[in-house]
């Protein structure tokens, strides 16, 4: 990530709210996020929108550190946003970043 | 004349006392006249075992090691609930507390230990107990009858079985623990988190760095107080902080005594003619709180006593601990904190909860701590007993013994073949490979038999993999696990028949369970297996598996059919595909009400509604609900619709009641999730109007009966079904549609539908199991018992206001108008 960029982390609830092997959706101007959190308890934050056909990421089933689109199964990491398996190369989820703190999730949207 | 035989006396009736009785006997049962007394009630028991009695696991009668009957029949004599006062060295004899007094040639002390009891205020109340014979165990479950809270002082082993028994019988149970690392002295941190978490997910809640300050209460215990301030409410309090070597009379006796009673390598105290062993005993310094070291105890002073090895000695043990929790896997033995030269080898899954750390000194294994996996415990420890130089294995050893010897070109359990017959394969009962060996030559096949013969196994179970693997290479081929041809996905190596049939053989209750015992090479599986998984759980424990809604896809989760604009559709259930004006009307109002865009008449004879927004989903419910409407189930692998043709009632034709009929089905059936979608349909007669013969169960009916039709499918590949059996009454024709349901329920893999199941296991195979009355009938049991649980309309669960609606609904809104939480620091 560019150290220029000023950073704005924004509170958008407590960690518990998202519940392991699932997801949240927040809404924002520029389109919903959502926030993952894996069965390892580690959490994600990916625009929820596919890059296969737009499909609702936050609708997915939560695997490891990926999420199977709910639309047509496309495997998503959480960690680049990137498509994985076999359609590896096809596409890409902007991926935001997210910090855990006091219990609180942050996330670092620049608008 | 009669010679004096020579008098062994053994104060305390515990593990060692039992275990040495037995020990001497092996090795010559006529020399000596045996007499025990134990100040408890009872005959020995296995005390590691009150963990799992306290948890309900098991009853007192499974865990006695020697009984009252056992004692008679090898002519020892007893004494129990009898307590020693005093023992007069010169005079060679033990005065009870009741003044009789008992004469002996060798005294073997074996007190055991006493907990420790923290002198807070408060101490003293009704309902404060400690963790350490039947007693205590007695007292926690009375209380826990009662239900209420529970507190545990100590995180260590026993406060943790403690607070998980309790939690099992249903108190809030919390653990309080001075330093922020539960059993900080076997784990390392990463491992403490992880135990944590698995506690937490059985209900033990723990408070670390935790200090007791206060017990309150009047006469009984209502609370603890912390440094802090905190009050934590208790109906029960255990105190689990430690032990301390039960020293008396020994210590009165003048015998020497430091932290326990000093013994020499032979077990021999200050008085040639007295011995201790156990938790009593100090050896070289050292006071153990475990069992391994009792049996090698046992056997260097029995082989003393019988003089049957008089140069035996005992040189000290290494111990490796196991946390009894059930599900919870933990192994700790030797240095896991490392320390100067010593190396860490860590390896971790947290998508399993598996932690696990070696710690190598000098090419050797000097400790290991194992979180998740524990099962190459036992083979660590054996290499550190045995000082193995690691430096070839190196590699591979954290991946543990079937991955080192097979990278090694060697088959695990060859390696285990080639183990001397005197390595010991279980702690717990001293039991070696030998030993276990001959067990299973004398026709013991089965790993219980193993255990009821020669106790392999049976106590802490973490030798439980190395017994099977004995059994595998003594029995040869006929012990080998079955595995299905095509795995179920990428995750796992078994197909669907060999998952289905170990989650019922052996007992898999939660997903977690099923992947860990099956080996399965992902953290949490993948979005093809965890839906099958989730549905073999359910369908085989309808009662005690909890649906695990994150292992269901979008629509099972949010009961509607997603949309490719991420909106859902709403079908409401319209039994046999009959409505009525007030249906209709529900129907109408919620289209207006929600702006639902299209409503269409679907294939299955009933209405949908389309583009519903989800965050208005239990709204929508909640209205159709009010009005009588249930969910259609459109959405999910379960029954979908029942359709009927109008049938006798109106039609010229018609020979039976086929819209009754197919009403009475989907009442019967509506709710139960299958393996697929399951249709039906009832036509009133040949002409078919219902289109029966395309469903997965369709009813034709004729004058003299009813024709069951099954295996059919007018999707992919169309498929006519197979004629199943003609039935005469309308009840049978129900008794078979739920007997076919729950054999296709039990039987197909996930995602089969009817047609293809009938197409691998042959209509034959159908009408064997239905055609017999009683497999039909138990067949009929089995549905109506998962029905009990399953028959719930899930709209109505998610009714608005309730607190799940909560995640139909965005987490934050930061668009216009949405003011911010105060951001943290
Ligand atoms: C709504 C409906 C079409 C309609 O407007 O009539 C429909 C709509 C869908 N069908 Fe269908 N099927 C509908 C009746 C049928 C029928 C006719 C019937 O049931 O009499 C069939 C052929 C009969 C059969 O199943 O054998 C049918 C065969 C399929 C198949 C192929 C199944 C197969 O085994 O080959 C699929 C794909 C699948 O299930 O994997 C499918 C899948 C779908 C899905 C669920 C596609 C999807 O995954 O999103 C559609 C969901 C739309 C929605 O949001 O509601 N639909 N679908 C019908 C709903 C019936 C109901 O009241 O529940
Ligand atoms: C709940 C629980 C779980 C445990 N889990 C494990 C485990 O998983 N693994 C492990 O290795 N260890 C475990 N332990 C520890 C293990 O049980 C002990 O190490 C073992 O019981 C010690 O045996 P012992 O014979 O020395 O003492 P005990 O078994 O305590 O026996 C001593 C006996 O002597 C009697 N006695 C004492 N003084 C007198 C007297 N003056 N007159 C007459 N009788 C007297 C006592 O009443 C007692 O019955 C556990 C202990 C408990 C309480
Ligand atoms: S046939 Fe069924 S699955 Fe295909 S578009 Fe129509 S409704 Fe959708
Ligand atoms: S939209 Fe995600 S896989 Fe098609």
């Amino acid at each position: 990530m560019n150290a220029n960029v000023m950073i704005n982390w924004t509170d958008v609830g407590a960690a518990i709210e998202v519940a392991p092997q699932s997801a949240r959706r927040v809404e924002t101007v520029m389109g919903a996020i959502a926030v993952f959190r894996t069965v390892a308890d580690e959490y994600y934050a990916v625009f929820d929108k596919c890059p296969h056909k737009g499909g609702p990421l936050s609708e997915g089933i939560v695997h490891g550190r990926a999420i199977a689109c709910p639309l047509h199964n496309w495997s998503i990491s959480l960690e680049s946003g990137e498509a994985l398996g076999a359609d590896a190369g096809k596409g890409c989820t902007p991926t935001v970043p997210l910090k855990i703190a006091d219990g609180r999730i942050l996330l670092g949207l620049n608008f | 004349m009669t010679t004096q035989k020579e008098r062994i006396v053994i104060i305390g009736a515990g593990m060692a006392g039992g275990r040495i009785v037995e020990e001497i006997l092996k090795r010559d049962d006529t020399r000596f006249e045996i007499s025990i007394i134990g100040a408890e009630p009872c005959a020995t028991y296995d005390r590691i075992q009150l963990s799992p009695v306290l948890a309900g696991e098991k009853t007192f009668d499974q865990i006695v090691t020697h009984s009252q009957d056992w004692y008679d029949s090898n002519g020892v004599k007893t004494h129990f609930g009898y307590w020693v006062q005093s023992i007069e060295t010169a005079a060679k004899h033990v005065v009870l507390h009741d003044g009789q007094t008992i004469a002996y040639d060798k005294l073997i002390l074996a007190t055991g230990s006493d907990p420790i009891r923290l002198p807070l205020p408060g101490s003293d109340l009704h309902g404060v107990v400690a963790f350490r014979d039947l007693l205590d165990v007695d007292l926690m479950t009375q209380a826990a009858n009662n239900g209420g809270e529970a507190v545990v002082i100590g995180g260590g082993l026993l406060g943790l079985e403690a607070a998980y028994g309790l939690a099992k019988r249903g108190m809030k149970s919390t653990v309080i623990h001075l330093v922020d690392v539960l059993m900080e002295r076997q784990l390392d941190e990463a491992a403490g988190r992880l135990l944590e978490k698995a506690l937490l997910d059985r209900g033990v809640i723990s408070v670390l760095n935790a200090q007791s300050e206060a017990i309150l209460g009047e006469t009984h215990v209502e609370g603890l107080k912390l440094k802090d301030g905190r009050v934590i409410p208790a109906s029960l309090l255990v105190m689990a902080v430690g032990i301390h070597p039960h020293v008396e009379p020994a210590k009165s006796s003048g015998l020497v005594v430091e932290r326990g009673i000093v013994v020499d390598d032979q077990m021999r105290t200050s008085d040639p003619n007295i011995f201790a062993i156990g938790e009593c005993a100090q050896h070289r310094g050292q006071c153990y709180g475990l069992v391994a070291p009792i049996w090698d105890m046992c056997r260097t002073l029995a082989d003393v006593l019988t003089e049957k090895n008089v140069d035996s000695s005992y040189a000290g043990t290494q111990m490796a601990t196991r946390l009894k929790v059930s599900g919870v896997d933990l192994y700790s033995a030797g240095r896991f904190s490392g320390g100067e030269g010593c190396e860490d080898i860590v390896f971790r899954d947290p998508g399993r909860g598996v932690y696990k750390r070696i710690v190598i000194k000098d090419d050797k294994l000097v400790g290991t701590v194992l979180f998740g996996e524990a099962a190459d415990g036992g083979w660590y420890f054996d290499l550190m007993k045995k000082g193995e130089d690691i430096a070839p294995i190196r590699d591979t050893l954290i991946f543990g013994q079937a991955v080192t010897n097979a990278l090694a070109g060697q088959d695990p359990s060859d390696a285990i073949a080639a183990w001397p017959d005197d390595t010991e394969v279980c702690g717990c009962n001293g039991v070696s490979k030998g030993q276990v060996v001959a067990s299973i030559a004398s026709g013991n096949d089965t790993l219980d038999k193993v255990r009821g013969h020669c106790k392999a196994s049976a106590s802490c179970g973490s030798c439980t993999g190395i017994v099977e693997s004995l059994l595998k290479c003594t029995l040869g081929d006929s012990f080998k696990a079955q595995t299905g041809p095509k795995p179920v996905c990428k995750c796992t190596e078994h197909g669907h028949a060999h998952v289905r049939k170990a989650i019922i053989e052996q007992e898999l209750k939660t997903l977690p369970d099923v992947m860990q015992a099956l080996k399965w090479t992902t953290p949490d599986g993948c979005s093809s297996c965890r839906p099958a998984l989730n549905y073999y759980l359910l369908c085989a424990w309808p009662r005690e598996y909890k649906d695990d809604p994150r292992s269901r896809f979008v629509n099972e989760r949010n009961h509607a059919n997603i949309q490719k604009d991420g909106t859902y559709s709403v079908v409401p259930r319209m039994w046999g595909g009959l409505t009525s004006a007030k249906e209709l009307r529900a129907i109408a109002d919620v289209v207006d009400k929600f702006n639902v865009p299209m409503v269409k008449v679907t294939g299955g004879q009933r209405l949908d509604l389309f583009g519903v927004k989800k965050e208005d989903l239990p709204a929508v419910w909640a209205d159709l609900n009010a009005a009588g409407m249930v969910s259609g189930h459109a959405y999910a692998k379960a029954l979908r619709t029942v359709k009927t043709c109008v049938g006798s009632e109106w039609c010229r034709f018609g020979t039976q009641d086929s819209t009754g009929l197919g009403v009475k089905l989907e009442q019967a059936t509506w709710g139960s999730y299958m393996p697929h979608k399951f249709k039906m349909a009832v036509s009133g007669c040949p002409r078919n109007c219902a289109e029966a013969t395309i469903k997965d169960f369709g009813v034709v009916c004729v004058d003299s009966g009813y024709e069951l039709h099954v295996g059919g499918n007018a999707g992919i590949h169309l498929r006519g079904t197979d004629l199943l059996a003609k039935v005469a009454t309308e009840q049978e024709a129900l008794e078979w549609g739920k007997a076919f349901v729950q054999l296709y329920r039990e039987d197909a893999w996930y995602l089969e539908r009817t047609a293809p199941w009938i197409e691998r296991v042959g209509l034959q195979f159908v009408k064997d199991r239905l055609a017999e009355p009683e497999m039909r009938a138990a067949l009929v049991a089995r549905f109506l018992e998962s029905q009990a649980v399953y028959q719930v309309d899930p709209w109505a669960e998610h009714a608005p206001k309730s607190e799940p609606a909560k995640v139909f609904s965005p987490l934050a809104d930061l668009r216009e108008g949405f003011t911010q939480p105060e951001p943290a620091e």
